[in-house]
């Protein structure tokens, strides 16, 4: 493929560093990612994959567009409330950059369709706000042998690492399974700074172009963890664990399942919530 | 004794991994634990023994995305 001139000049912050140039940048545009989530992850790295010229971006999201998810999710704008994510998100893409092939998918990602979603994409991001997705993503990347870009977010902290499968350390390696349930905040209670979103998703965004032009250090038997009171970017030494369940010496988990969803539901005003 | 938590110097007593958990006020289901960049499985916290100069590292859960 050769790119027209309109597209030379979009591109042309990329094709003028060394580690990108021409080259590179057809690579970007031979490239697909997969968002798993449009939401406060998914939105910004949505925006610059597509703004970088990436060929294929598939998003997949069950969810419509709420008033609460606009101080972060910068994809959806106020006349989208209402809306599915997934409409919402392709035409923001589309507007932005029309080079890009979007492919949505209203629904929820599940071990029925988690493989074959996954097999059709280069890289996967993890923009989901729930545990029990997280490590289906997590197995169904290694089965698909993806490389998967891992971001979390909770209050005023991120969290973003990158693994490329039987290569170098899982979400698994690290947590085994799901906190028990009501332990962890992970909904919609514990509040988060919308701005600090756009951090780790900016990161996953990058670590996934990264991977794509296979420039610099990937992301990987490293965890990211960003405290945005302190201003501080932590990096903590991982390895891949031999007792890992999935990619350990001795496997327990040969196929995907979904770990139970914990039941997120914030009680009505002036009432104590009963668990 | 003074071992690294989360990257900072602390001196703590405590022989065991579950001991300096609990001086930490951590539960354990809530964290993985990192010992000099090995994971400790969470049926070990007890018998895994920590030393002066020791890192350790407590990962919490972060699960949000949205
Ligand atoms: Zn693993």
């Amino acid at each position: 493929m050769d790119f027209n001139e309109d597209q030379i000049t979009r591109y042309s912050r990329h094709i003028l560093l060394p580690e990108v140039g021409g080259k590179g940048q057809k690579k970007l545009a031979q490239a697909s990612v997969f968002l798993i989530g449009a939401g406060g992850l998914g939105s910004p790295a949505g925006l610059y994959l597509a703004a970088a010229g990436v060929g294929r971006i598939g998003i997949i999201d069950s969810d419509v567009v709420d008033l609460s998810n606009l101080q972060r999710q910068v994809l959806h704008h106020t006349p989208d409330v209402g809306r599915p994510k997934v409409r919402s998100a392709e035409e923001k893409i589309q507007v932005l950059n029309p080079d890009v092939q979007v492919e949505y998918y209203q629904e929820r990602l599940t071990a029925q369709n988690a493989l074959e979603l996954i097999k059709q994409y280069d890289v996967i991001i993890d923009g989901v706000d729930n545990f029990p997705t997280k490590f289906l993503i997590n197995d169904a990347c290694y089965f698909a042998d993806t490389p998967l870009i891992h971001g979390g977010i909770l209050r005023f902290e991120g969290r973003v690492f990158s693994i490329k499968p039987k290569q170098s350390a899982c979400y698994r390696c690290i947590f085994k399974q799901p906190p028990p349930p009501g332990l962890v905040a992970n909904c919609q209670e514990a509040g988060i700074i919308g701005a600090v979103a756009g951090i780790i998703g900016t990161i996953q965004a990058t670590e996934a172009l990264k991977l794509i032009l296979g420039i610099g250090q990937p992301l990987t038997d490293r965890i990211l963890d960003f405290d945005a009171r302190k201003t501080t970017f932590r990096e903590i030494k991982i390895k891949r664990n031999p007792n890992c369940a999935l990619c350990g010496l001795h496997p327990e988990i040969t196929e995907l399942f979904e770990h139970e969803q914990e039941i997120c539901q914030l009680p009505p005003s002036g009432t104590v919530a009963v668990s | 004794m003074t071992i690294t938590i989360n990257g900072k110097p602390e001196v703590l007593e405590g022989s065991t991994v579950l001991e300096v958990l609990k001086l930490k006020d951590i539960d354990p289901q809530m964290v993985a634990v990192e010992l000099n960049t090995q994971i400790i499985e969470r049926d070990q916290l007890a018998t895994t023994s920590i030393k002066e100069g020791d890192q350790v590292e407590f990962l919490f859960y972060m699960g949000g995305g949205s």
